[in-house]
C-alpha cells in the first residue's frame, strides 16, 4: 500500500512524426503520435514523455498540436520536451494540455529560468532533463548538444541546484549508455537520486526488462523510462510492470 | 442542455480537465469560463488547479470568482481538484501562511515537515509524484464502479488536514495516512488529478456528472 513506480516510455517527434523507427505490428500508422501514445496508455504507462527534436523552430507549432490531440485522446500525464526557451513556450504546451515540460539547454545556457518557470507555472510541472558522462570515479559532467559538448558542471551538484530552483523532477539521462542496450548508469542514478530530495527518471540504455528493475532497486530512481524496448515491440508495458512486480517492486494495476 | 463550469483562472492544466471531462460528458456541455454569471448559470461546477495556492486564492479573488464558488457550493454538486481542494480550507502553510477560502474547517501542511516526523520516511521525495491508492474510508455515489484502493495520479507538496474527521471520505498512504479526498454535502473534493488517472479518473468524472449532490 504505498506509491508506485512508474514507467514511462519515451517518444521522439520530428516535425509532428514519431521517429526511431515505432514498430508495432498491430498498429496503422506507427508514426503518427496520437496511434502510439493510446497504444502505450492501453499497455498501462504510467505516463508519457514526448521528446521534440523538430530543428526548425517554426515547425514547433506542430508539437502543439500533437500534445492537443494525444491529450484529448489519453488521460495520463504528458511531459513535453525540447525546444522550450521561453516562459511563453511553456505556457503554450500547458495549454495544449501538456502536465509537464522538461527543460534541459535552457536551465543550463540560464539556470534562473527553472526559477522563474517554477514559480509562474508550480514545481510540479517542472521537470530538468540532465545528460550526464561520467569523467572520473564517482564523478559525471553535463552534456549539452546530444551528449557532444562538455560544460564543465557536475551532474550531482547541478540536480540540488535544480531542485533547490523550484524542478519538480530530474529526468536523468546516461549519455554513456544511452542507445547502448547495456542498462542504466545504476551509480549515477543512485548518486543523484539520494543528492535530491525530489523525484528522479532514469533513462538511458534499457535492453532488458531487468535494467528497469535495477533502475528501481539499485539505482533508487522513482520512474523508469526506456525507448527502443518497448518501440520495437521486444515487450509491451505490461510485461515490463510484471517483470517488475515479480522483483518485488510495487506497481499499478491496469484495471479500475 | 445540463452544463458544467470549468473555472480557469489562468494556471495550471485546466485544458486536461476539460477535455478528459469532454471524454465523459455525453449530454453535458463543458464550459471553460472566468465569467462569475457563466458559473452561476451551471448545473455543476469543477474548481482544478495546480501551482501555488497563494496564486490561485489571489486569481480567484481578483476575478470575482471567490464569492460565486462560495455560492455554488451552497447549491451545486461541486468538484475540487488538487489545489481546487486546497482553496477550500481555512489556510496552508505555505509562502509562510496562505488564507484560504475557508468554506472547510482546516488548514494545509508540507509534507517535508510531516515525513521528518515519522521514522524511516525522511527518503520519501517530495512533491508526492505518481500512482497512489485511494481508500475510501466511507460509501459515497462518487465511488460508484471505483474499486476499493483504485490507483491514482498525484502531484503535490502539500496536504489537506481537516479540522472535522466526518469530512474524510478517503485516505492516502505516504509515510503516513493523510486526506485525499473529502465530502461534505454537495462537495467532492480530491488531492489526485482524475483528469491524469485513465479509467479510474474518467469513472469519478462520470460519477460527478450524474451526482445529484447528495451523499
Amino acid at each position: 500500500m504505498s506509491l508506485a513506480k512508474r514507467i514511462i516510455p519515451c517518444l521522439d517527434v520530428d516535425n509532428g512524426r514519431v521517429v526511431k523507427g515505432v514498430q508495432f505490428v498491430d498498429i496503422l500508422d506507427a508514426g503518427d503520435p496520437v496511434e502510439v501514445a493510446r497504444r502505450y496508455d492501453e499497455q498501462g504507462a504510467d505516463e508519457l514523455v514526448f521528446l521534440d527534436i523538430t530543428a526548425s523552430s517554426d515547425d514547433r507549432e506542430t508539437m502543439v498540436h500533437v500534445v492537443e490531440e494525444v491529450a484529448s485522446q489519453v488521460f495520463i500525464p504528458l511531459t513535453v520536451g525540447g525546444g522550450i526557451r521561453e516562459l511563453s513556450d511553456i505556457r503554450r504546451l500547458l495549454n495544449a494540455g501538456a502536465d509537464k515540460v522538461g527543460i534541459n539547454t535552457t536551465a543550463v545556457n540560464n539556470p534562473e529560468f527553472v526559477r522563474q518557470a517554477a514559480a509562474r507555472f508550480g514545481s510540479q510541472c517542472i521537470v530538468v532533463a540532465i545528460d550526464a558522462k561520467q569523467v572520473g570515479e564517482g564523478r559525471w559532467e553535463i552534456f549539452t548538444h546530444g551528449g557532444r559538448k562538455p560544460t564543465g558542471i557536475d551532474a550531482i551538484e547541478w540536480a540540488k541546484k535544480m531542485a533547490s530552483f523550484g524542478a519538480g523532477e530530474i529526468l536523468l539521462t546516461s549519455m554513456d549508455r544511452d542507445g547502448t542496450r547495456d542498462g542504466y548508469d545504476l551509480a549515477l542514478t543512485h548518486a543523484v537520486s539520494e543528492a535530491v530530495p525530489i523525484p528522479v527518471i532514469a533513462s538511458g540504455g534499457v535492453g532488458t526488462l531487468d535494467h528497469l528493475a535495477d533502475g528501481v532497486i539499485e539505482g533508487r530512481a522513482d520512474a523508469v523510462l526506456a525507448a527502443s524496448i518497448f518501440h520495437f515491440a521486444h515487450h509491451t508495458v505490461q510485461e515490463a510492470k510484471d517483470a517488475m512486480s515479480a522483483r518485488g517492486i510495487e506497481m499499478r494495476a491496469l484495471d479500475v | 442542455m445540463a452544463t458544467v463550469a470549468v473555472i480557469d483562472y489562468g494556471m495550471g492544466n485546466i485544458r486536461s480537465v476539460s477535455k478528459a471531462l469532454e471524454h465523459v460528458s455525453g449530454a453535458t456541455r463543458v464550459v471553460v469560463t472566468h465569467e462569475p454569471e457563466a458559473v452561476v448559470q451551471a448545473d455543476r461546477v469543477v474548481l482544478p488547479g495546480v501551482g501555488a495556492l497563494q496564486d490561485c486564492v489571489s486569481e480567484l479573488k481578483r476575478l470575482g470568482l471567490d464569492e460565486v464558488v462560495k455560492e455554488s457550493i451552497r447549491n451545486k454538486p461541486f468538484l475540487g481538484i488538487c489545489l481546487g481542494m486546497q482553496a477550500l480550507l481555512d489556510s496552508s502553510e505555505e509562502n509562510g501562511g496562505t488564507e484560504a477560502l475557508g468554506i472547510i474547517s482546516g488548514e494545509t501542511h508540507h509534507f517535508s515537515d510531516q515525513l521528518k516526523a515519522v521514522p524511516g520516511t525522511d527518503a520519501l521525495k517530495v512533491p508526492h509524484m505518481g500512482w497512489n491508492q485511494v481508500h475510501q474510508v466511507k460509501r459515497h455515489p462518487m465511488w460508484q464502479g471505483i474499486r476499493q484502493d483504485s490507483r491514482f495520479y498525484f502531484v503535490h507538496s502539500y496536504f489537506v488536514a481537516p479540522a472535522d474527521d466526518a469530512v474524510v471520505s478517503a485516505t492516502t498512504s505516504y509515510g503516513f495516512d493523510f486526506t485525499s479526498v473529502i465530502d461534505q454535502e454537495n462537495i467532492f473534493a480530491v488531492q489526485f488529478h482524475p483528469e491524469k488517472s485513465q479509467h479510474a479518473g474518467l469513472a469519478l468524472l462520470a460519477n460527478f456528472l450524474s451526482w445529484d449532490g447528495s451523499s
